[in-house]
């Protein structure tokens, strides 16, 4: 099933044509790569899909994004909806300056008023042990955030999103600050969440796409120059701009 | 060569003793009022200095209590932190988060000029038009009041909060906003929920430092309190703070005299406050970073 469809979407920052005719299926349930070599639109395109281009000024969109069938880029889209439903985890990992336990119901206080000890208790609990945290930090939830190791952290920004209930994870090169060991982690972490959850992850690094990525997308210059299954984008890609990227020869 | 070192070795020396000679007049300064402000208290008990009730210094025997002076200048200095601090932290959030870039400078430059206005003239302009108004809108005898000298001082506090607390607010970390916004949180949520709370120890060091300015602040206090050297009652009487009382009284105390001494105290018992506010303004802005 198709989570995201894109027709036809271009975006302008000011007189800069970042992303250019871009029309691409995400499907449900399958982690979607999208690679390319820096400044070539990737993380543009995912961060159309939750809007966080807005904050930009002088960004201009047109086409279509299609979210559950629900066109995102109108004017009455309820950004507030469309984040708690897509969600997205940033490169650096941003836990706010609370505490561990603050920071995952973050969600829940600032969207539902008044929520009962139990209740936020148990979505600590549960989110935390999803991105298998529970053990290591279920002694010290009132400790502030900012303590964790990075790659903890990137965890908890994961657990924190996952809290919302989101359908979507949007992750914009996660692991590029993390050692070899939370990166192998971190992609643990995503095939797992994947049987929940539509993953599309943005990174320059083409073995994590090839490890992790049933799909992937290739984009150059604002381009989607390829978008397939992953097997098939690595092994046999159509277009020549695609493997000589794959073969090393630019990016 | 030699004369090269020698050069440099001069210059190094030079920039040592301005250094030193900071310290060495603070010193001075420190020792001075110690030895003219400590003499009073051969005559007269601390107690009753700080917690008498009068101060009559030219009745026979003099009265030196200085509780009516300490309660003028906190109960100005409080009702300027109550009115500046809304406000000054209020703009520092418009200015960091909301304002557009155009509108940004001019506010900034705005509020730099509101800190570049003396205070006598503030004082003055504080006299002819906003004594009046009080004195009207509350039905008053008199509109030189402490409320009067309240909102006067607020507007000299105004600056130090809103550049300081503007300056907390713009270097947190982008990401913290972004973190915030994309949970679906909404610019206010995202502003009083993870903004704030990380530039706390930022803004509260502004609020210090605000306070710090107020209760130093001598000439517009001076010109719109009233200058009654009576225990309030509210806010809406006549009050004397402790350094307009200094600069009323000092060109007139006969030098040695108990007076004389009792003026320099109270220069003491301004330092002691305001190093303690200074103090704890450093400890939050050492806490942020």
């Amino acid at each position: 099933m198709s989570k995201i469809i894109t027709k036809n979407l271009n975006l302008w920052y000011a007189n800069f044509h970042a992303i250019k005719s871009v029309n691409a299926c995400f499907e449900a349930n399958r982690i979607t790569a999208v690679i390319g070599p820096s400044g070539c639109g990737k993380s543009t395109l995912l961060r159309v899909f939750n809007r966080m281009n807005d904050l930009i000024e002088g960004v201009r969109t047109d086409g279509e994004v299609l979210v559950d069938g629900e066109n995102i880029l109108g004017a009455h889209t309820d950004l507030v909806e469309l984040r708690k439903k897509v969600g997205m985890v940033f490169q650096r990992p941003n836990p706010f300056p609370l505490s561990i336990y603050e920071n995952i119901v973050f969600g829940e206080r600032i969207h539902h008023g008044f929520i009962r000890r139990y209740e936020l208790d148990e979505i600590v609990e549960n989110s935390l042990k999803s991105v298998l945290l529970w053990d290591e930090l279920k002694d010290e939830l009132k400790e502030p955030a900012l303590r964790l190791s990075l790659e903890q952290k990137q965890r908890l920004c994961i657990a924190r999103l996952i809290a919302g209930k989101p359908d979507v994870l949007l992750m914009d090169e996660p692991c590029s600050t993390l050692d070899p060991q939370g990166t192998s982690r971190v992609e643990e972490l995503m095939r797992e969440l994947k049987n929940n959850y539509t993953i599309i992850i943005v990174t320059h690094n083409m073995q994590q796409a090839a490890r992790v990525s049933d799909d992937t997308g290739f984009m150059l210059l604002g381009e989607l120059v390829e978008f397939g299954k992953t097997e098939k984008i690595f092994t046999a890609p159509e277009d020549k701009r695609t493997e000589d990227y794959i073969t090393g020869r630019y990016g | 060569m030699n004369m090269r070192k020698l050069k440099e070795f001069i210059i190094e020396k030079l920039i040592l003793l301005s250094g030193l000679a900071s310290i060495f007049f603070v010193i001075l300064i420190f020792l001075f009022l110690m030895k003219e402000g400590l003499a009073l208290f051969n005559t007269i008990k601390v107690s009753a200095f700080l917690l008498g009730k009068s101060w009559y210094p030219i009745s026979e025997p003099p009265l030196l209590g200085i509780l009516p002076l300490i309660l003028g200048s906190l109960l100005v200095t409080a009702g300027a932190t109550v009115i500046s601090i809304p406000i000054g932290v209020g703009a520092a959030i418009y200015i960091a988060e909301i304002a557009p870039g155009a509108l940004k400078e001019i506010l900034k430059g705005g509020i730099e000029l509101l800190a570049a206005i003396p205070s006598v003239v503030l004082g003055f302009v504080g006299m002819v038009t906003l004594v009046p108004l009080v004195k009207n809108v509350f039905h008053l005898p008199t509109g030189l009041t402490a409320l009067s000298g309240s909102i006067m001082l607020a507007f000299m506090a105004m600056p130090t909060i809103v550049s300081i607390a503007e300056d907390a607010l713009y270097s947190i970390p982008k990401n913290y906003k972004e973190g915030a916004l994309a949970l679906g949180a909404t610019h206010w949520q995202a502003i009083h929920r993870v903004m704030l709370p990380a530039a706390s120890s930022g803004i509260l060091a502004a609020i210090m430092l605000g306070i710090g300015r107020v209760i130093g602040e001598t000439m517009a206090v001076m010109m719109i309190t009233g200058n009654a050297a009576v225990i309030p009652q509210s806010i809406l009487v006549p009050v004397r703070t402790l350094t307009a009382t200094v600069a009323a009284e000092m060109g007139e105390a006969v030098v040695g005299s108990e007076h004389y001494f009792a003026l320099f105290a109270i220069g003491i018992v301004l330092f002691i406050i305001s190093f303690i506010i200074n103090v704890t303004a450093d400890l939050f802005l050492h806490k942020r970073q």
